[in-house]
């Protein structure tokens, strides 16, 4: 084919093995751009088609804001994952947020309610941080036995107790008000996943954030600040998982020491991992992420418009996962 | 594990690869390759990177599956889908990156996938007599029972050269052997070579060092852009034959003319009794324009010198001067912004993000400039990065590639590229060239050269002796983490570098 034209012109260096090697690449780079799009526009359609209830705005705006703290959590953790991290922990921080601004909201101002629970958010990010990498104890552990002194911390301040939100005067407001007819839990969110998202794609952080997760050490040889981004990104993570805290707190009207927990951890990871941000680090999307997200979303969202046995959702959500994490393998060893 | 289990062949029987083809997603990376290797001997197969060797010799292993022709032993056409399979057929591999069980003991990794055991337990007395019995024939001392990843790179493959023997194979794949190895080292695994062919083994020698192949070759084949050129007895070939052959055409010299820098250039670098670990006692002068070579058996202390004199190790005693200002801060980031940049040994471990872009692993270390508050400018960062390609001769179809996606010339190109980005006033460059195809070799000795003409200083640590020998100015023999010589005009020869790195108590 084109290897003996080609030839005639120049003797074959590797140039050409590098000009034939850009379509299988693009191919490649190409599949993990649309990887998680093309599933979701299949199942947007099918849903469409098959439920008369899906496509209504009512239906897509309450998945929209049943998803809002999920998102927001997801797209910092997106940022955790590419940087060679994992947060275990943004299950309980949620929980601790949600119930610390409960709590102060009833004796205080709003204001201060929400920023006391996203300095918290904060405080544990950066101590998951910190621990990560200055005592360099991996990130897994770190998050894991920190959200359990996270829910430790909540129960002891609820006493067990179910913290009502929905009597704080203005708190429900803060997640519920309308904005053309789309409530500002999805409005914030909204905003929130664009800039992180734009943090990982645009920015020289995102780069740095990359490399740190790509390759560590490179990356410091480098020049880049290794620890500063990774502790960062934590940071990020607890400040997203307080906000979803406090949105759900809001919206919902009441909230426990272990709502979220463990099961709200591997929801976000679920998400992050089914957008084919890789679990190894060094690459990853906020965008993929949120649409990662959705994706499962729909499916609850579509089997319960269509009847469908709801443990079957915990069936073909894990099959999914599989699927996702073996797609990621399998293109990181064909590019080896 | 004995020798009975082996389905086809006997000892003494040729090695046969006809018409062999394979495609990698499209990209043809063998095509219509025969050749026969025969028994005893040591056949080299020798080309650029990218020109199908390994991808030959990952056949003949089992490694991967052709997508036409065979391999043929013994009359009988071989099906190997694993290297267990090949090994069953008295093939074993020993690869470019060592297959090696850090935790497990040495005798344990020699025996690994074929214990000595009896209904699933393992017999470790047994083990360890037979390991002795096979240590003594071939002639390594190692100790049975040392965790191997304890164990240098030289004593690693050792390790692996004992499980090909232990699995009595009668051939044997080598794939640049001697890339990570110091020059007396590569002298033992070259004895070890001799001594394989010896007892009958036939040895397929993948290498870039056209004299290391010269040397021990019986045959030696040649292959370019996935084609076979020629299969040729090693006595008849030179280093130039076999070059014109790799590239097509002739290489004019090996080494660009050197420049010198005047006698009285201003000292940009000025390391005084620095102590780190494994680093004692180093001061030296690095002038402004001068191209320094640093010598040295593998484990003599020089990349860790590289690593104190970057003020990225902790360093007990001594400075480091850069421009006249102590290099104070104990970061890479800050040594960078000084103007004193690494290019660091190994460029997959060290040096680049491999999955992502040529573009991404260029800018990395001066994203600064290309960016405004914190925001990339991707089209300032485009015509930033094509100026650097272009000038570091980076040959890449897109700038949007994976760095896996090069060859190891142009990978190692990349990191020139960053630290031009980064302007430095010193660049020390740790294994310029290693796994690096000739015709890139030469195109990174013309980058270093430039960069001394420009004014840079610059420390090249290489464990090619021709290569110290070929580029600097003056060379720094290291031993035992001293500087155990300093060789400059005349005095720069091999038997003066090789003095000074053996040398027990003469030179300190």
């Amino acid at each position: 084919m084109t290897r003996h034209t080609m030839s005639n012109v120049a003797p074959p260096t590797d140039l050409e093995a590098v000009a034939s090697g850009t379509r299988a690449s693009r191919l490649m780079q190409s599949w993990r751009m649309a990887g998680i799009f093309i599933p979701f526009l299949i199942l947007f359609i099918v849903l469409s088609i098959t439920s008369s209830a899906f496509l209504h705005t009512a239906n897509l705006i309450n998945i929209l804001d049943q998803q809002a703290s999920t998102l927001c959590i997801a797209a910092a953790g997106t940022l955790v994952l590419v940087a060679g991290g994992i947060d275990l922990s943004v299950g309980s921080t949620y929980a601790l947020a949600g119930v610390t601004a409960g709590q102060i909201g009833q004796h205080h101002s709003i204001f201060i309610a929400i920023a006391v629970a996203l300095a918290i958010g904060l405080l544990v990010g950066l101590v998951n941080g910190v621990v990560v990498t200055v005592f360099k104890i991996s990130p897994l552990i770190t998050t894991l036995a920190m959200s359990y002194v996270i829910e430790g911390l909540a129960l002891k301040i609820t006493a067990g107790n179910l913290i009502l939100t929905g009597n704080i005067p203005g708190f429900t407001t803060f997640a519920t008000a309308t904005f053309l007819s789309v409530p500002s839990a999805v409005w914030m969110t909204a905003v929130f996943v664009v800039v992180l998202a734009l943090l990982l794609s645009r920015t020289t952080f995102g780069r740095y954030v990359v490399a740190a997760g790509g390759n560590a050490e490179a990356a410091r040889l480098a020049g880049v600040r290794v620890g500063g981004i990774k502790i960062t990104t934590f940071v990020l993570s607890g400040l997203a998982a307080a906000l979803g805290g406090v949105i759900d707190a809001s919206r919902l009207g009441s909230i426990l020491a272990n709502s979220g927990g463990a099961g709200l951890s591997f929801t976000v990871l679920a998400g992050i991992v089914v957008g084919g941000t890789s679990i190894a680090g060094g690459e990853g999307s906020g965008w993929r992420t949120a649409i990662g997200v959705l994706f499962i979303a729909l499916i609850g969202n579509g089997f319960d418009l269509l009847g469908v046995d709801p443990n079957w959702q915990q069936i073909v959500l894990g099959l999914i996962l599989l699927v996702a994490v073996g797609l990621d393998m399998w293109t990181r060893r064909a590019r080896r | 594990m004995d020798g009975d289990h082996r389905t086809a062949g006997a000892p003494g029987d040729d090695l046969v690869v006809t018409g062999v083809s394979k495609r990698f997603g499209g990209v043809p990376a063998l095509s219509q390759v025969s050749v026969t290797i025969k028994a005893g001997t040591v056949h080299a197969l020798i080309g650029e990177n990218g020109a199908g060797k390994s991808t030959l010799g990952k056949i003949i292993s089992g490694v991967i599956e052709p997508d036409e022709g065979s391999v043929v032993l013994g009359g009988a056409p071989l099906h190997m889908r694993s290297p267990r399979e090949a090994m069953a057929h008295g093939i074993v591999t020993i690869a470019q990156e060592l297959a090696i069980v850090p935790s497990l003991s040495v005798a344990e990794n020699v025996y690994l996938g074929a214990e000595v055991a009896t209904g699933g337990f393992v017999r470790r007395r047994e083990a360890r007599r037979r390991f002795r019995e096979l240590a003594q024939r071939v002639g390594f001392d190692l100790q049975p029972d040392v965790p191997a990843g304890a164990l240098s790179t030289a004593d690693k493959q050792k390790v692996e050269i004992m499980r090909a023997l232990s699995r009595n194979a009668s051939f044997v794949v080598m794939d640049e052997p001697s890339a990570a190895l110091s020059s007396h080292e590569t002298a033992a695994l070259h004895h070890i070579i001799r001594s394989l062919t010896a007892q009958g083994t036939a040895v397929i020698l993948i290498s870039h060092f056209l004299s290391e192949v010269l040397s021990l070759s019986d045959t030696i084949t040649t292959l370019r852009d996935g084609h076979l050129i020629r299969t040729v007895e090693a006595s008849g070939a030179t280093e130039d034959s076999l070059i014109e052959g790799m590239l097509g055409r002739s290489l004019s010299a090996a080494f660009p003319d050197k420049t010198p820098a005047p006698p009285d250039a201003p000292v940009v670098l000025d390391v005084s009794h620095l102590c780190a670990p494994k680093v004692e006692d180093c001061s030296f002068v690095l002038h402004c324009g001068e191209i320094l070579g640093i010598a040295g058996l593998v484990g003599a202390g020089r990349s860790e010198l590289a690593r104190a004199i970057l003020r990225d190790a902790r360093s007990s005693a001594g400075s480091v001067r850069l421009d006249g200002q102590e290099l104070a801060g104990h970061s890479p980031r800050r040594a960078i912004r000084r103007g004193l940049v690494l290019i660091p040994e190994s460029r997959k471990e060290m040096g680049l993000l491999m999955g992502r872009s040529v573009r991404e692993n260029i800018s990395l270390s001066r994203l600064d400039l290309v960016s405004r508050a914190g925001w990339v400018a991707r089209l300032r960062e485009r015509r930033e990065v094509a100026a650097l390609m272009s000038k570091t001769t980076v040959k890449a179809a897109d700038m949007g590639l994976p760095a896996t996606m090069l060859s190891g010339g142009n990978q190692q190109k990349l990191l020139f590229a960053r630290s031009v980005m980064c302007a430095p006033t010193v660049l020390i460059a740790d294994e310029p060239t290693r796994g690096v195809d000739v015709g890139s070799k030469r195109a990174i000795y013309d980058l270093l050269v430039q960069m001394a003409q420009d004014g840079m200083g610059i420390i090249v640590i290489s464990s090619e002796l021709e290569e110290v020998l070929g580029l600097a100015h003056r060379v720094l023999v290291m031993r035992h983490g001293r500087i155990s010589a300093e060789l400059t005009g005349p005095d720069m020869t091999e038997g003066a570098v090789l003095a000074a790195a053996f040398a027990e108590t003469s030179a300190s």
